[in-house]
């Protein structure tokens, strides 16, 4: 912390020893001296005709973009279902159609589309994908061809989660936690087939995403570019590597929770099933812990919260750096609160069973980790705002969704912390506050993120600029109106308007909710269809979009040194990028412009104040 | 392997080795191959695995209301007019220790670039792996016709079925997936696919004995989960 305003940090370029990585032969004269390469050049399959080149592609890019439009479809999906749930809370008269088994289903299938299907594959699949390799310097992830199964799997993954609207029963309609034994018992939707399919679109996405998961793992640890040090990596490289560490960890959990489901719904076994009393008849179950399920499900589910936030929490870094020209504060800090959120985060999970019935103890146990939890995020949320702090703002659309994001996720975090005390929870659990909580800090914390992303690294994706006055519509219509959806949603949590509910009935605070609902609803309908700005942007950039040409924000980060914009397979051409600094030399004192490309050397920049890296 | 050569960098032991290994650019851990790197998380990731499933067998067996069936009676064999408790699984577990063995001398005749060697010690490897699969079956069909099922179970608890089944027919899908990969492997070898650096079938990258290395991980890895499951189902 004092480091940073620390003078001897601060060394003159002139007289500085480059460092060289450490553990080397000693230090060369020669300050621009970078080791020589350990790994031999990668070999690259390249494709030639349209299939392999653009379909079965195994080019990390091409795979992100095909992860980022499939997710984004699926998310599209759940937009639509959340909209026929409003429809239904706030209008039911115009909601005929819809019978309570069908609100059960939406609200099942919207939760599990948005929580896995599309922010995690479009975090860890989209962005993972085809920044990893770029910002670390290598030609491609380690194992293309892995990657490209991963997709393909990702894909048939969607589409059996889609095929259950089709069959019998339709999709399960058990909450998208899925807990037993409703899940499986007849007159919960959808469980027969449905629940089935659930589990096993699960189990599928589970499998692809190992297999992408070890390709971003490998290539951040071993498949670096010359002077690229772990601690020169973009935060955005540190957030997906952590988050792809805990969902290799935690998606286990999720698969053997699966599993076991599947086969209490298909062979009856009884794993998580007790012994049930239904209409006077004993049922064939008998003498399993639905517990089980709870636990084996939230230690997935809790690290799952942070497999979606951590990767935004880099990429936000990132953005709020470049377009700040200022460097992030606290990096290392920054890189080691990443860590310790992504450890905490599988000591957290049972946070969400108060009411389930555990020891109190436990309750104690876990309610003392999940606030432990604030320390390395608040310490995240103050780098944040410390780095705008002086800073040489530019207020662009990017730099909107960045406030945007850092308002919203401290507005999460707040309520989170309500909700992390046993006592306080215990009357708030399953009231319309949770629902605000976690919308507010995994679902629109994280959009907001996506959105600046999208908006910072459109012109990598197609060169060339999306167009600023649309960005600032699309931005201030899904902000003010996120807000206008989630702010009255605390209050309703407080009178007491549980969450799950088909129709709000006649008791009388719930009819006061009446109006407040109506209004939530055409909030509702206003941000989604506000999206529709930003594809209208996309579409029209592609036509006739302005040219970004080579590094249009002045980033320091390689994504941007390619020699090519949009950059072609093998990323790099003939040399691969050689890095003698970290990616935030911004405003650096004494240089020409006001940023310095992690690929130059310390000789071109002698005379300036750069942080030694 | 103990000392990869590397330009320029000195591999220095303990921790401090260590932490140098891990703030140096490119790789942290040097001289280390891809998929063998690739092979340890995706191990450290199948633990996990492994783990959630003992642990719901431990909570549900702690939790049935039923007593459980009593292991050296499940699980005896009648030989010669003798009940032998645990026969059958004392083979199969040595069956799969000795195939991690020859697994082990595989992969130092590989290194050697002994190709029939390394392929014959694969071969035996397959063959344990496969006996293991067959005792296997055997040992199912054997539960199953004295009337177990994943659902119920003449002996106790039903659960006992649901676990076994589950958790048994797990490891036993990963030791066939290793076998058939052992196959591939042993043709390979013999081939001379990784003396000449054929390209993969599928992959099209490059061969090296490496692989079989690599392989010979998950092998033993596989080894190491019977042991837990042993303990676990036939020894509690």
């Amino acid at each position: 912390m004092s480091e940073d305003f620390n003078d001897n940090k601060t060394i003159q370029a002139q007289s500085s020893e480059t460092i060289s990585g450490g553990g080397g032969s000693g230090l060369s004269p020669d300050k621009d001296y970078v080791r020589p390469a350990e790994i031999s050049e990668q070999d690259l399959y390249h494709g030639h005709s349209f299939i392999t080149k653009w379909v079965f592609c195994q080019d990390a890019k091409v795979i992100g973009v095909q992860y980022f439009l499939l997710a984004t479809f699926t998310g599209i999906i759940g937009l639509i279902l959340s909209w026929l749930m409003r429809l239904q809370l706030g209008f039911p008269e115009l909601a005929g159609f819809m019978t309570a088994e069908h609100y059960y289903q939406f609200v099942t299938m919207h939760g599990m589309i948005m929580v896995v299907y599309f922010l995690t594959a479009l975090f860890l699949g989209g962005f993972g994908n085809f920044l990893i390799p770029l910002m670390v310097g290598a030609r491609d992830m380690v194992f293309p061809y892995l990657n490209m199964v991963s997709f393909w799997m990702f894909f048939v993954a969607v589409g059996v989660l889609l095929a259950s609207f089709f069959v019998p029963g339709g999709p399960t309609g058990s909450g998208w936690t899925l807990y037993p034994p409703q899940a499986i018992l007849e007159g919960t939707p959808g469980s027969g087939y449905g629940i089935m399919l659930m589990c096993i679109s699960l189990i599928l996405f589970v499998a692809g995403f190992t297999m992408g998961g070890l390709n971003y793992l490998i290539t951040v640890l071993q498949a670096r570019t010359r002077g690229m040090t772990l601690m020169r990596m973009p935060l955005t490289v540190w957030g997906i590597f952590t988050a792809t560490v805990l969902a290799m960890l935690a998606f286990p959990a999720l698969l053997v929770g699966a599993l076991m489901m599947s086969l209490d719904n298909v062979l009856g076994t009884s794993f998580f099933m007790p012994t049930i009393l239904k209409a006077g008849e004993v049922l064939e179950y008998g003498g399993g812990s639905p517990i089980l399920f709870q636990h084996l499900f939230w230690f997935f589910g809790h690290p799952e919260v942070y497999i979606v936030a951590l990767p935004a929490f880099g990429i936000i870094s990132d953005l709020i750096s470049v377009h700040a020209r200022k460097n992030i504060f606290g990096y290392r800090m920054m890189v080691w609160a990443i860590v310790g959120i992504g450890a905490l985060s599988f000591f957290v999970w049972a946070h969400h069973m108060y009411v389930s019935g555990m020891n109190p103890w436990f309750g104690f146990f876990f309610a003392t980790t999940t606030l432990i939890i604030a320390v390395p995020t608040a310490m995240k949320v103050y780098n944040w705002i410390l780095t705008l702090w002086r800073g040489n703002i530019r207020l662009n659309t990017v730099m909107l969704w960045c406030l945007g994001f850092i308002v919203t996720f401290v507005n999460g975090g707040i309520t989170g912390i309500f909700l992390g005390n046993v006592s306080v929870d215990v009357p708030l659990s399953d009231t319309y506050f949770v629902i605000a909580h976690f919308h507010m800090v995994m679902g629109i914390a994280p959009l907001m993120v996506i959105m600046g992303a999208v908006y910072h690294w459109f012109p990598l994706v197609s060169g060339r600029l999306l167009d600023e006055k649309l960005g600032k519509w699309h931005f201030w219509l899904t902000f003010l109106g996120a807000y206008s959806i989630y702010f009255p949603m605390h209050y309703l949590g407080f009178i007491g308007v549980p969450r799950r509910y088909f129709e709000m009935y006649d008791s009388p605070y719930m009819t006061s909710a009446v109006g407040m609902n109506e209004f939530i609803s055409i909030a509702a309908f206003i941000v989604g269809a506000a999206q529709l700005i930003l594809m209208y942007n996309i579409i029209k950039t592609l036509k006739v979009g302005k040219p970004a040409g080579h590094n249009p924000w002045k980033a320091c980060s390689l994504e941007w040194l390619t020699p090519s914009v949009p950059p072609e397979h093998g990323n790099w051409g003939d040399k691969l990028p050689i890095v003698h600094r970290w990616a935030y030399d911004f405003s650096v004192p004494g240089a020409k412009e006001d940023f310095i490309t992690q690929t130059t050397p310390p000789s071109e920049v002698a005379n300036t104040e750069v942080e030694k890296t | 392997m103990s000392d990869p050569k590397i330009e320029g960098y000195v591999l220095k032991p303990g921790f401090r080795g260590m932490a140098e290994d891990t703030g140096s650019d490119q790789t942290m851990f040097k001289g280390v191959h891809w998929g063998k790197a690739m092979m340890w998380i995706f191990l450290l990731s199948d633990t996990f695995i492994f783990s959630c499933f003992l642990i719901s067998y431990m909570k549900g067996r702690g939790s049935t209301l039923i007593d459980w069936p009593n292991a050296s009676e499940v699980f005896g064999l009648h030989v010669f007019g003798v009940e032998v408790p645990l026969l059958l699984i004392a083979i199969m577990t040595f069956v799969l220790i000795t195939s991690s063995g020859t697994m082990a001398l595989a992969v130092k005749y590989g290194y050697e670039k002994n190709r029939k060697m390394c392929g014959w010690l694969i071969l035996a490897t397959a063959i344990g792996g496969l006996t293991f699969v067959g005792m296997q079956a055997f040992e199912w069909s054997k539960l199953i016709h004295e009337g177990v099922r994943p659902w119920e179970n003449p002996f106790g608890a039903p659960q006992f079925g649901s676990f076994f089944f589950m958790i048994t027919g797990f490891h036993g899908t990963h030791v066939s997936i290793g076998v058939i990969f052992l196959f591939i492997y042993a043709y390979k070898t013999f081939k001379g696919h990784y003396d000449e650096g054929k390209r993969g079938w599928f992959t099209s990258m490059k061969g090296d004995y490496v692989e079989i290395e690599i392989l010979g991980l998950y092998w033993h890895f596989v080894d190491l989960v019977w042991v837990f499951i042993f303990a676990f189902f036939y020894l509690w």
